[in-house]
């Protein structure tokens, strides 16, 4: 992968008499050489997806006769149909799935329940807290902020054990409770996000809307709110997100069908599927309909998210 | 911040500040909950649990340093370690090589949010879709990856089922997804360099190479130290594509130590011992956090 590093060098090496013509655009080979590498990883980045959808729209049964074909083998909805359970045994043995019931509207429905309480929850909880960093004094303020920020250090798996027991020594296993509670209330980094953003907004507003006799919960919910509205909208989408993606602690404290979120349900529908004869168009449109959503984010708030990622690099 | 700066507010008096004490209390109380029962308490309840014997099923029993004792001499957890490292060398040295290069062409090559947007993509899509997309994808028999490898005749690989190379394609997959992410935390840093230092090089003659090379290396240094110390930590905690590809397997090749910690845990029920196992990984990772900023420090930015 070194000629990645050359690309630029490339450029480099066409002829001194370009750099003479200075306000000439410079259409060198360097240029058309980093271009190509460029779109190079823009194909390796985006041809899994397509071969996702491809997979996903194939035959089962015929896809191993034809497994080096470019397009969808004998197209079908088969493999939708059959994770999504709207089709019978016989249609989904007939197309090279196992024939087992297999609910994806179920898991759906679940993914969205826990990711939408786990958002609102974070983000409105979180934002509570950082107004009362951002704006109130009350003694010890700055320790508990510190001792929020350390939390940022100790990693998940750490906390996973003992929450696992808490929840199981609350019976709330295999609850929704038990798989929204650890994220419900708040993550560091959601506080310690907000509070970045509260301590920007210009105090002078809410001094004017203070001599009015306007209580904190006034201010909160009419000015801070509504002045926040993109880093708090942008916070939600990531929170969604990750949520959404999440497997490990679902996948602990959520293994029964009527909690089992699509995450955990792909984990265990791979392991279901026959070792000899996988199921490998069911499979495919199991992760598509786990990706969509997300995708579905991303082409409404592409932006948003592209740039909130530079905001957390710039710091 | 600016703010900080501005003149206190009327309220700002003592009597005041008890006043808002109260109401600091009622903005603050979620998230203190939250803290306090899931983040803080099972925080101090794992370092307890790392000196007992606890099966779930009975209370758990104090033995002391035993559970350490134990993983001294456990052969598996000297594994679990030997295989993370291999897996954080390969992922982290390919990724942040990889990302350096795409940042690079992005910022010199086009100002489209699209693209960036685009690369970042394999981001956003779960951890666990992306393993069983590239499971499928170098699946020994039908998988497109050995399907191209057939036409330049060279023979399937087993990629996921080798031992010597299930951990360098866990890493690879890994690379795939977080390419974009690396990427783009890099060019944010690559903006903050200004444009005359460029404009500067260039009138100097300065080759692109030499500008890469003198330039932005230099100047992005401190950024590039950033990056890896979110990425490392990050890499140190593989998990779910391990457990929904290879499982540990083939025989121990891929039992990472988060999987050898859940593996203990959930299969063996051995909570004490995964307790002190998770004790090890959080003083590793803070062990490297701290060298990280250490050498941060020694090696601060040439712009100041």
């Amino acid at each position: 992968m070194t000629n990645l590093a050359e690309a630029p060098a490339q450029a480099a090496a066409a002829p001194p008499t370009h750099r003479a013509d200075a306000g000439a655009p410079r259409i060198s080979v360097g240029r058309v050489l980093a271009w190509v590498v460029l779109i190079l990883f823009i194909l390796i980045t985006l041809f899994p997806f397509y071969w996702m959808l491809r997979t996903a729209l194939s035959n089962n049964r015929t896809l191993f006769a034809h497994s080096s074909s470019w397009l969808p083998v004998d197209f079908t909805w088969g493999a939708f149909k059959r994770v999504l359970g709207l089709s019978s045994f016989a249609e989904a043995q007939a197309e090279g799935g196992s024939g087992g019931s297999i609910q994806f509207w179920l898991y759906l429905r679940n993914s969205i329940i826990v990711s939408t309480a786990i958002t609102v929850g974070q983000v409105f909880f979180s934002a509570l807290a950082a107004y009362a960093f951002a704006r109130l004094r009350w003694p010890g303020r700055d320790k508990v902020f510190f001792l929020f920020l350390c939390a940022l250090m100790v990693p998940p798996i750490f906390t996973m054990l003992p929450n696992f027991v808490l929840v199981k020594d609350l019976g709330l296993l295999n609850t929704f409770p038990g798989i929204v509670a650890p994220y419900f209330f708040m993550t560091p980094f959601a506080v310690f996000f907000l509070r970045q953003f509260f301590l920007g907004v210009n105090r002078e507003i809410e001094e004017a809307a203070m001599l009015d006799g306007a209580g904190h919960l006034t201010l909160f919910f009419r000015i801070i709110l509504p002045l926040s509205s993109a880093p708090i909208t942008t916070l939600g989408i990531l929170t969604f997100i990750n949520a959404w993606n999440e497997y490990f602690w679902p996948s602990l404290v959520g293994q029964e069908e009527n909690v089992r979120v699509l995450t955990v349900a792909l984990s265990i529908f791979k392991s279901q599927t026959p070792q000899g004869t996988p199921d490998w168009a069911g499979l495919m449109a199991g992760t598509l309909v786990a990706a969509v959503p997300v995708i579905l984010l991303f082409l409404a708030f592409g932006r948003r998210i592209v740039n909130s990622i530079q905001f957390s690099g710039i710091k | 911040m600016a703010v900080e700066a501005s003149p206190p507010l009327h309220r700002a008096s003592m009597r005041g500040g008890r006043r808002e004490a109260g109401v600091a209390l009622l903005f603050l109380s979620p998230a203190l909950l939250g803290f306090l029962v899931f983040f803080l308490w099972p925080t101090l309840r794992g370092f307890y649990l790392s000196l007992t014997e606890y099966s779930l099923l009975q209370p758990p029993e104090f033995i002391g340093l035993g559970n350490y004792q134990e993983l001294v001499k456990d052969p598996q957890f000297w594994n679990s370690l030997k295989v993370t490292l291999e897996y954080v060398f390969i992922n982290i040295g390919l990724q942040t090589t990889l990302a350096l290069g795409l940042a690079v062409l992005l910022h010199r090559l086009t100002a489209s949010t699209l693209l960036r947007g685009v690369v970042l993509l394999p981001y956003l899509i779960a951890n666990v879709v992306v393993a069983l997309l590239w499971y499928w994808m170098a699946d020994y028999n039908l998988g497109v990856l050995n399907q191209v490898l057939g036409w330049l005749h060279i023979s399937p690989i087993a990629f996921f089922g080798d031992s010597n190379l299930a951990i360098p394609t866990i890493a690879f997959v890994n690379v795939w997804r977080h390419l974009g992410y690396t990427a783009l935390l890099i060019f944010a840093g690559l903006q903050t360099i200004p444009k005359d230092v460029y404009e500067a090089a260039s009138m100097d003659g300065a080759t692109e190479w030499q500008t890469f090379r003198r330039i932005t290396m230099p100047l992005l240094r401190p950024v590039l130290f950033l990056v890896l110390m979110l990425t490392v930590i990050g890499s140190w905690q593989i998990f779910d594509t391990v457990a929904v590809t290879t499982r540990g397997g083939p025989v121990n090749a891929t039992r990472v130590i988060q999987y050898y910690i859940y593996d203990r845990a959930f299969t063996r029920y051995d909570f004490g011992y995964a307790s002190a196992l998770s004790v090890v990984l959080f003083f590793i990772l803070a062990g490297v956090a701290f060298a990280q900023f250490r050498l941060m420090r020694a090696d601060e930015s040439d712009l100041g």
